[in-house]
């Protein structure tokens, strides 16, 4: 749960780093997404690096997925008979939607990746195509529905981010001290705020017009 | 002060329980919760009623025995143990709810009553040390630095009472873990024992059926001693170290 965990992190920052290309012009975008494509040509074959962490953050979303439902269902059989009154004092916001934020974050995944990976979804009409992302990516943000999708989308990611990046940490055995455990939870909303303002810049540049 | 109780009652282990309602009267607010208890127990056995079974040994919030869910809160409203809760923490005209230790691994004798066999089992598996019986060494002949003599001293505080379990939303008993694993490996006592002893106790704690950490936080803010979440870092570290070693 905290090595996967701790590798979506690093994605994610990297993938908000890809995106803010998007603020630079249409050919920093374009160069970047056919760059993730040719990197490692001749050495490997086209998009072979691509695959390869495709194929790694495939296997580390399912070992992900694995472990939470087996946490989930542990905790169901550790309590059988559930209490009438039921206090939860030390929980936040972010830890207390681990599971279900989880599920959200992943139906939006699914979505996400069929719009723009796999079917290239044209949700503006205006005929962008694969062949150009940087067009597909501004006319699709130019959809304000599209854009509230990534906006709570992203809002579940910090809640996730937030207590996860933390709790990774702790069960890594890193924060056996006061002071440690701390910084721990300042260093998980520290790094989710990062990712997902970098996030946001994009679609919301764009839903305002200042990317066109 | 007069309260209304919703209290388990549960014949035996395998009855079927529910949650009774009960009136007290003038309760001093200088009562604890358990000598509240006892009242409403002196009235029932007046009555004729079978009275509420709820464990207790101390009174002095050292043993460990006394807990109980109160409304919710594992050891009630504050960082105590329901023997050391006293009733000026309510209002008149309260209605409190008390519940049992809810975990499949603490099952209900009775009542408030339930068996905590599985922390003894856990303690039996890998919370000890090794040493030869006899007089006492020379207590300068190992010398413990201030800070690791401390953070033991905090861990040692653990009394076993299952607060931590009660509270927690996945029925997980990593704080008790955690606070011996930390209480026994801060100390040069523990350190021949201290790789096997980790996953001892971690394989007898997933046995007995206690559910997962998820790092909630739930347990420390029960815990009526305060043992901090960082102990469930210590037990994370050691357990690592140990599968680094093979263990
Ligand atoms: C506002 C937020 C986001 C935007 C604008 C965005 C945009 C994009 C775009 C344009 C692509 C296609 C890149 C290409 O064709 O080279 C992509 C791919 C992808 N995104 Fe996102 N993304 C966002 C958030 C996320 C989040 C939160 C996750 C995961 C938790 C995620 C996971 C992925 C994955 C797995 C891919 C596929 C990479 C591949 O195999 O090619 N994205 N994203
Ligand atoms: S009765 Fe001993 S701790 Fe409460």
């Amino acid at each position: 749960m905290a090595g996967t965990g701790l590798l979506f992190a690093l994605f994610v920052l990297a993938h908000m780093y890809g995106n803010l290309k998007l603020l630079v012009s249409e050919q920093a975008y374009n160069t970047y997404a056919e760059h993730l494509r040719t990197f490692g040509v001749p050495m490997l074959p086209n998009s072979g690096l691509l695959w390869i962490l495709r194929a790694v953050l495939i296997v580390a979303l399912i070992v992900h997925v694995y472990a939470a439902v087996t946490l989930w269902a542990r905790a169901s059989g550790a309590r059988s008979v559930r209490y009438a009154v039921k206090k939860a004092v030390a929980q936040s916001a972010s830890s207390k939607t681990m599971r279900w934020g989880g599920v959200f974050i992943l139906v939006f995944l699914v979505w996400h990746l069929l719009e723009f990976t796999i079917v290239k979804i044209d949700v503006s009409g205006k005929g962008a195509t694969g062949n150009n992302p940087y067009r597909l990516v501004v006319d699709s943000f130019q959809t304000p529905w599209l854009t509230l999708i990534y906006v709570l989308a992203m809002l579940a990611l910090y809640m996730h981010l937030a207590h996860g990046v933390f709790s990774a940490q702790q069960t890594l055995g890193w924060t056996s001290s006061a002071r440690t455990y701390r910084q721990a939870q300042i260093i998980g909303h520290v790094v989710a705020g990062i990712v997902v303002l970098g996030f946001l810049i994009p679609p919301l540049a764009i839903l305002v017009g200042l990317v066109k | 002060m007069n309260l209304t109780l919703k209290i388990w009652r549960q014949a035996g282990p395998d009855a079927k329980g529910e949650l009774v309602t009960y009136q007290v009267q003038d309760i001093s607010p200088d009562m604890s919760f358990l000598e509240m208890l006892d009242v409403l127990n002196e009235r029932l056995n007046d009555e004729g009623r079978e009275p509420i079974a709820f464990d207790s040994d101390c009174r002095e919030g050292i043993c460990g025995m006394c807990g109980l869910m109160i409304s919710g809160e594992a050891h009630g409203p504050e960082k105590a143990t329901t023997c050391q809760l006293h009733m000026r923490t309510f209002t008149d005209g309260d209605v409190i709810t008390v519940e049992p230790w809810r975990a499949d691994p603490f099952p209900v004798v009775r009542d408030l009553v339930v068996d905590r066999g599985a922390f003894d089992r856990i303690i039996q598996a890998g919370g000890f040390i090794s040493v030869n019986t006899g007089a006492a060494p020379e207590a300068h002949s190992s010398l413990v630095p201030m800070e690791h003599a401390m953070r033991a001293f905090q861990a040692a505080e653990c009394i076993g009472c299952g607060a931590c379990v009660a509270a927690c939303p996945n029925a997980s008993a990593m704080l008790f873990l955690g606070a011996k694993v930390t209480h026994l490996g801060e100390l040069p006592q523990g350190q021949p024992e201290r790789w096997g002893r980790v996953v001892a106790m971690l394989n007898q704690h997933d046995l007995e059926g206690f559910g997962g950490c998820q790092n909630l936080g739930e347990c420390s803010y029960a815990c009526p001693k305060g043992i901090p979440q960082d102990v469930i870092s210590t037990l994370n570290h050691d357990l690592r170290k140990a599968m680094a070693k093979g263990r």
